[in-house]
């Protein structure tokens, strides 16, 4: 069965609640309303000819310029092998949708994410709360507006340039080498190895442990309190 | 006779020693800084909530208990075993069997009363849950087996009628 | 005995060793032959870290074996994106393994974030969180790569003097 089939088996069964199908494309979607979706969700999961009883995703999509945020549904029907997208628009400032966790046990965890993701509130839901960020985390990041709140329990989240960091380090290591004594004549094997270290700490991988100093100290250094 | 048994001492006292040595080296040699976070419960980098303490199922108790009264069973038979063969030729050969058949018997008696008393269950009382979980309607299995009289057409789900593999409650 | 060489194993600057006794030297020969790492992979890097522990590059012949427990391990391979989430469960993790411990942090997303440094949810480096003691670049490193970071992290052991100083616990950014 294909989509405008489905759309006007829908259509004939709720009338107003159903909007129009889209355009022609490979997931034409219907948009729903928002109160009529459980209804809804429950007659396509039952219906015979529908059997749409496989919940395979829900997610959403935040568009500030309309001021809504849609919550789409992709259905599946295993012994029709035909699919469906239903999408439920809801108001930005206070997202709510009716949940549809009694009609696919699925839609619990997929709720939970959309809930965590985008802020949108599922009315009825058994467990409503963050399922992939920590517990409190401050924000929804999908959200178009979204700003970063600049770490999460001390850590930051910001890196300094290694390249830059490196370079400083070896500023230091080197001052610190031309303070303190100079080391003894090293044998001529010896020459040659000190010149390419304090070559490559510039131009290799800044991910290079540094090897121009005692291992220890330099490793000391490199250790953040 | 004893002397032989001084190689043994000498082989335990050994491997003893070896076992301890080794620990008492790496005592002295290991460093030991212990420190709040580094004492806690792994729990594969959670925090534990609770105790790891819980009750404990009185059903291995039962098991271990059955299983102890007729190890002692066996226990006292085997010196009757040895025995045996002397008082068969003083003629005690009937008393001896007797007291030995009473004796397990009334053992056995013990063992038929706990598991008819059902005591010796692994799983108890599996009830039945109400309502269907399975939505998808199954195949009709008479339908497509050859020659069956279709006496009734009713499907029979692989689990019987509201089971699931929940554990019980209760 | 004090003894002032630099140990060549393989293309870049050697390591320096300093001032190792023999006694230091049959510890630390001991250690660096029985690394047991803690199986820490968190992504694609820890497939990687399985295949370097496979037949074709084999980490079982330094006897470096994994663990899943911190207990029983000394080395940390940081093998993967390292999320906020998973990062105090890391930072547990790393408290609860006892000394002497190192930490590798192998490849791009444990060096500093990675592929994924600009999402929101990704802490951008494993040291900012563990002190670590070699980077392995790569995403991923070859099995080849990582066997050196695991030698990188033996020169170290070999270069640790235990009857003057034991190897402190460190404190790494929380």
């Amino acid at each position: 069965m294909n989509a405008p089939e489905i759309h006007a088996i829908l259509k004939a069964k709720f009338g107003d609640a159903v909007g129009a199908l889209s355009e022609e494309k490979v997931d034409a979607f219907i948009m729903v309303k928002s109160d009529a979706i459980v209804d809804l969700c429950r007659f396509a999961r039952d219906d015979g000819d529908l059997a749409f009883d496989y919940c395979e995703d829900i997610t959403g999509i935040d568009w500030p310029a309309r001021n809504c945020i849609e919550v789409v549904y992709h259905l599946y029907s295993l012994q029709h092998r035909h699919a469906v997208v239903l999408k439920v628009e809801t108001d930005r400032a206070r997202p709510s949708v009716p949940t549809v966790e009694g009609v696919w046990k699925a839609a619990n965890w997929l709720e939970r994410e959309v809930f965590d993701m985008l802020g949108v509130d599922f009315v009825g839901h058994s467990d409503m709360r963050r399922i992939l960020l920590p517990d409190d985390w401050e924000g929804n990041p999908l959200r178009k507006d979204y700003q970063e709140a600049g770490g999460y329990h001390g850590v930051d989240n910001t890196r300094v340039n290694p390249l830059e960091r490196l370079t400083k380090k070896v500023e230091e290591v080197r001052k610190a080498m031309a303070a303190a004594a100079p080391p003894p004549p090293s044998p001529a094997a010896a020459v040659p190895t000190q010149a390419s270290s304090a070559a490559a700490p510039t131009a290799a991988a800044p991910m290079a442990p540094p090897t121009t100093a005692p291992v220890t100290p330099a490793a000391t250094t490199e250790k953040k309190e | 006779m004893g002397f032989q048994f001084g190689a043994v001492l000498v082989f335990a006292v050994v491997a003893i020693l070896f076992a301890l040595v080794a620990l008492l080296i790496g005592a002295i040699v290991r460093p030991r800084f212990p420190d709040a976070d580094k004492v806690s419960i792994y729990e594969c980098g959670e925090r534990p909530i609770g105790s790891a303490w819980y009750n404990f199922n009185p059903r291995f108790y039962l098991i271990a208990l059955v299983f102890i009264i007729f190890e002692v069973d066996i226990a006292l038979t085997f010196p009757v075993v040895v025995v045996y063969s002397e008082w068969t030729k003083q003629g005690n050969g009937w008393v001896a069997l007797t007291e030995l058949v009473l004796f397990t018997v009334i053992l056995i008696i013990g063992l038929v009363w706990a598991w008819a008393h059902g005591d010796l269950e692994w799983v108890k009382k599996l009830s039945v849950v109400e309502g269907n979980p399975g939505r998808i309607p199954l195949p009709s299995r008479e339908a497509s087996l050859p020659g069956k009289p279709a006496e009734s057409a009713r499907i029979e789900p692989a689990m019987a009628e509201g089971a699931t593999d929940r554990p019980p409650k209760g | 005995m004090s003894i002032t060489r630099i140990v060549h194993s393989g293309p870049g600057p050697g390591v320096l060793l300093t001032n190792t006794s023999m006694v230091d030297d049959l510890i630390n020969l001991a250690r660096k032959n029985s690394i047991h790492y803690l199986l820490f992979g968190l992504a694609c890097c820890g497939i990687e870290l399985m295949q370097t522990g496979g037949p074709r590059a084999d980490l079982d012949r330094f006897a470096a074996v994994f663990r899943a427990s911190p207990r029983q391990a000394d080395l940390m391979i940081v093998a993967g994106t390292l999320t906020y989430k998973m990062a105090e469960r890391t930072r547990l993790l790393y408290d609860q393994m006892a000394e002497p411990k190192y930490v590798l942090s192998m490849g791009s997303c444990a060096n500093g974030g990675g592929l994924f440094q600009f999402s929101y949810s990704v802490v951008k480096g494993v040291d900012k969180i563990i002190p670590v003691d070699v980077y392995v670049p790569g995403c991923p490193p070859r099995p080849e790569a990582l066997t050196e970071g695991l030698m990188r992290i033996q020169d170290i052991i070999m270069s640790e003097r235990w009857w003057q100083e034991k190897r402190r616990p460190q404190t790494g950014a929380k």
